[in-house]
């Protein structure tokens, strides 16, 4: 699995993910410039968490019209794989490649603590070291992480099985159905609010995260 | 718009008919509106230090491991694996309380700025809080503007924020304290300084254009307020952490390369302090042409452009060979880049703007010669010593804790800190409020960091030098309960009008008292950060000597936080004789602010702390915590709630009393949780330590000796209700 981290200024979690897919990987991923245009070679395009473009418009509102969305979009189109957390996830859905829309928490305030998120199926390239409905804790850390969809959205999501996860606790920033993660209909787009790649290393709490690396290696 | 230069405009500058003079001289004419403005915020009490600078000098400022202590950017400190740890804490109080969002936002860039110009990668944040009574409804609006700005910011430019500590006192409703402190890592041989050299090479100025946002900041931040004070709020400046960001990166980058010869950050007095700076200090002479001032508005004049302290701007001398490689960095950062001038030999700062010389300055005396006073002090009286036999105790323990734990002063903080990003980067081994000090590794090593931030405000109004002392060694206690070896600090001393003599009392003792404790522990400042004047209409502040601490961990996993796990026997260190003056039991029970403060023995410190600190390293301590606010008692409920894990506690000595032995506040001691006390114990004995077995952990009730029980659920539920409810009860109502 070739691994790229496409950073877009701004970003800020390029070096978490970078460490988590190293340490599952053994590969250094590549790190992609947002103004770059060719990301052939790459099994796995990632676009980690952060404030790309400040979040002055909408939350990834920017990115998702930068150079390298089109090698992206056809990244893709050829079946690629893409993982998209917290910023990453707003990017994705800004870019129409994952449905809904990621609003400001209900609480209208930043929410840093720890989530647990159940999973809702295992037979993807990105869950299936866990057991479907498994609890796993990752790290929250977002102003706007509130999923929106309109209500025939949510149907498809949930009658096609596109729920990645949910929250399995307190739904704090208020996410239709306590979504939490979504996935494409083929499956190989990912994007997901809270953190995986913070919590790798036993040293920082748990290493709850790693099954989802783990699984993407192997891929 | 250019105004006449006389003692009018100096008054309405904040400079004194003799200060007023003193430029004459130097200048041997009047000066242009322009180099007035210079000279105004250079000798402000903010830039010059004027006040504080005789009684600085007595800190201890030196160690092995020092490697560059007051007078850089920030101070460094080696840590061993060829890096250096760079940090410094800096006060934004007087534009946090006029605009608490972006006063606190700016003060979070200001000093990262300070940190990363020096070529360190930030790493973590802290900060330092004070707010006034929580039931003035203004309290309220300050401190949720304040954690906003802090989050907002820090968030944003992805440095993780990892600790601090918040105080409220009605002393401080008119003047809330907002100190930000900055931890970054550089190898130690690629620090970069801020002196210029080099004759022609080339002065460029990168980040934000510059507008005329924080004109005169600085002088606002050197005199007290009046009832107007919201009229100031065209002097804050507002901040833009996704420019800081890509600065960050982008000076990051540059600093790879052996383009730069000096560098500094635009902070208070803005392009004025930093040129004037940067030359004074390398002996040299700087010519500026503001026409090539990225501006981010038309028709500013070159005393607007001098004052300005629009944010998230450096100023740096290159190579002159080397333009075209930081060129293309800021432009691949989408960051103006432009060489606004040229170091020259005159030892004179000359500013050029529309084809006229606005200013022109001679260095040395502007430096040299800046106001310096020994201001006359008055020594707070000594206060007695309160006896705990003489001070009856109505509530008994259990309502005393359940009281204490909910009280503004030593509630959850959680809910502020949910709001602010503590993890990014993937470091933090303990977050806010899971240890005494936050555990921050360094990538790709076991390294790890312990940074805290500390100051009793109550201890340094009863008695600044005991106070003082405090809180360099609660600072150093905080490090040493996670089994860090402390290194250094960084102070910023928040006090009042430097100008009434009982003010500079207060200054002068507590710079004693940490001089004390900086030399007894081998713990010295290396960086630092005045700000006075914390009056409104004629009110101070209580004295705030915050302290800002740094700690090293050979192996991150030798961390211990306050967590009590099951089936651990519970000892106290250090000898307890039940210490009510000054206490939080006092205060919040008693209904009193009253008697001397306990006092710090520094040898006893010193020892308790090492013992502590090689029996967390031997594995032998499971949790630590330090006894601090509130006591023992207080200590214990902090470790359960942080678990859910509750403690069986046994009697206290028959000679002192429960309310002083349980509450008292004592110094130099910790709790700890160990498999077997008597053989912790016997260990404590042969050092010479004093330990006391207290209890044994296990279920989910919190035991008290008195028969009382509270279970840790419903303990819990107190301490986190005063912010919520506080903060958003008002907004849930509105919601439902």
């Amino acid at each position: 699995m070739k691994a790229g981290i496409v950073v877009f200024p701004g970003i800020n979690r390029e070096r978490d993910m970078a460490i988590a897919l190293e340490l599952s990987t053994g590969v250094k991923p590549r790190m992609v410039w947002h103004k770059e245009t060719d990301l052939s070679g790459l099994d796995l395009v990632v676009i980690p968490g952060g404030f790309s473009f400040g979040d002055y418009l909408r939350c990834g509102a920017m990115a998702a019209r930068s150079p390298v969305m089109a090698a992206i979009h056809d990244h893709a189109a050829r079946g690629g794989y893409i993982l998209g957390v917290c910023n990453g996830f707003q990017i994705l859905t800004e870019a129409g490649l994952l449905p809904g829309a990621l609003l400001r928490n209900a609480g209208l305030r930043f929410l840093s603590m720890d989530a647990n998120l159940r999973v809702e199926r295992a037979d993807t390239v990105f869950t299936r070291q866990y057991q479907k409905g498994q609890v796993f804790r990752s790290v929250m850390a977002h102003g706007d992480g509130n999923f929106f969809a309109d209500t025939a959205t949510l149907d498809r999501l949930d009658g096609e099985g596109l729920v990645a996860f949910r929250y399995a606790d307190d739904n704090l920033n208020g996410s239709a159905r306590a979504i939490a993660g979504v996935f494409s209909p083929n499956l190989r787009i990912l994007g997901m609010m809270p953190h995986p790649e913070d919590m790798v290393d036993p040293l920082m709490g748990c290493t709850d995260g790693k099954p989802l690396f783990d699984a993407l290696a192997a891929a | 718009m250019e105004r006449d230069v006389n003692q009018a405009l100096a008054r309405e500058f904040g400079l004194n008919a003799e200060e007023y003079q003193r430029v004459l001289t130097i200048m041997g004419r009047t000066p242009s509106f322009t180099e007035f403005g210079v000279f105004s915020v250079m000798w402000s009490e903010h830039c010059s230090y004027k006040s504080s600078r005789v009684w600085l000098k007595q800190l201890p400022t030196k160690a092995p491991w020092v490697i560059h202590g007051p007078g850089e950017n920030a101070g460094v400190v080696a840590i061993g694996d060829g890096l250096a740890a760079i940090f410094k804490m800096e006060s934004h109080n007087h534009p946090s309380f006029i605009e608490p969002y972006q006063g606190a936002a700016t003060g979070v860039g200001g000093i990262l700025r300070d940190v990363f110009t020096m070529g360190a990668r930030p790493i973590a944040n802290l900060n330092a809080l004070r707010f006034g009574n929580p039931n003035n409804p203004r309290t309220r609006r300050i401190v949720d503007g304040v954690v906003r700005g802090i989050g907002g910011y820090g968030n944003c430019v992805g440095v993780p924020t990892v600790g601090g500590e918040i105080n409220f006192h009605p002393a401080y409703d008119g003047n809330p304290l907002v100190n930000a402190m900055t931890v970054g890592i550089a190898p130690v041989d690629r620090i970069f300084l801020s002196a210029a050299a080099g004759l022609g090479n080339p002065v460029v100025y990168v980040g934000s254009k510059t507008g005329r946002d924080g004109i005169h900041g600085a002088t606002m931040a050197s005199a007290e307020f009046d009832a107007n004070s919201e009229e100031k709020r065209p002097t804050v400046q507002v901040g833009d952490p996704f420019t800081e960001k890509l600065l960050i990166e982008a000076c990051l980058e540059l600093m790879a390369t052996d383009a730069i010869v000096a560098i500094q950050d635009m902070g208070a007095a803005g392009l004025t302090s930093s040129s004037v700076e940067m030359a004074g200090k390398g002996g040299v002479g700087i010519e500026l042409n503001l026409d090539n001032v990225p501006a981010r508005e038309i028709g500013m004049t070159a005393y607007e452009f001098m004052l300005s302290e629009s944010q998230e701007r450096m100023l740096m001398v290159l190579r002159p060979d080397r333009e075209d490689v930081a060129r293309a960095i800021f432009d691949k950062w989408d960051l103006d880049f432009a060489i606004i001038g040229h170091i020259t030999d005159t030892g004179r700062i000359t500013v050029r703007h529309q084809g006229e010389i606005k200013a022109d300055i001679p260095l040395a005396p502007l430096n040299d010669q800046a106001p310096l006073y020994t201001r006359p002090t008055l020594e707070t009286s000594k206060k007695e010593a309160l006896n705990p036999a003489r001070i009856e105790d109505r509530v008994g323990l259990t309502g005393a804790l359940r009281t204490l734990i909910a009280c503004p002063d030593l509630c959850s903080r959680a809910w502020v800190w949910d709001q602010y990003d503590s993890t990014v980067g993937g470091q933090t081994v303990k977050r806010p409020g899971a240890a005494d000090a936050a555990v921050v590794k360094l990538e790709g090593l076991k390294r790890a960091l312990a940074l805290t931030t500390d100051c009793t405000p109550r201890y340094c109004l009863a008695d600044p030098e005991a106070g003082g002392m405090q809180a360099v060694a609660e600072a150093w206690r905080n490090l040493t309960a996670v089994g860090a070896r402390p290194l250094a600090i960084t102070d910023n001393m928040n006090f009042g009008n430097p100008e009434k003599p009982e003010i500079m009392g207060q200054f002068a003792a507590a710079i004693r008292g940490m001089a004390a404790a900086c030399e007894a522990l081998d713990f010295p400042v290396v960086s630092g950060n005045v700000s006075l004047y914390n009056e409104t209409e004629g009110r101070g502040i209580l004295p705030t000597p915050a302290i800002g601490g740094l700690g090293v961990l050979e192996d991150a996993a030798q961390a211990v936080g306050i967590s009590l796990a099951p089936w651990l026997d519970i000892v106290v260190v250090g000898a307890t004789k039940g210490w009510l003056g000054q206490s939080l039991w006092l205060r919040e029970i008693g209904g009193r602010e009253d008697g001397a403060p306990p006092p710090v023995d520094l040898t006893v410190e010193r020892a308790n702390g090492d013992f502590v600190r090689s029996r967390i390293l031997s594995g032998e301590i499971r949790a630590c915590h330090d006894v601090a606010d509130g006591g023992i008692l207080v200590a214990i409920a902090e470790m359960a709630m942080e678990s859910g894990t509750g403690a069986r506690l046994s009697a206290h000595p028959r000679d002192i009393p429960g309310h002083a032995f349980w509450f008292g506040e004592d110094q130099g001691r910790y709790i700890v949780a160990v498999p077997d006390h008597a053989s912790f114990i016997r260990a404590a004995e042969a050092a010479g330590i004093p330990t006391m077995k207290l209890g044994t952990s296990g279920g989910g009730d919190l035991t008290l000796p008195d028969g009382g029980t509270i279970s840790v659920e419903s303990l819990r539920a107190d301490h986190q209700r005063f912010f919520k409810a506080w903060m958003d009860g008002d907004a849930a109502e509105n919601r439902s």
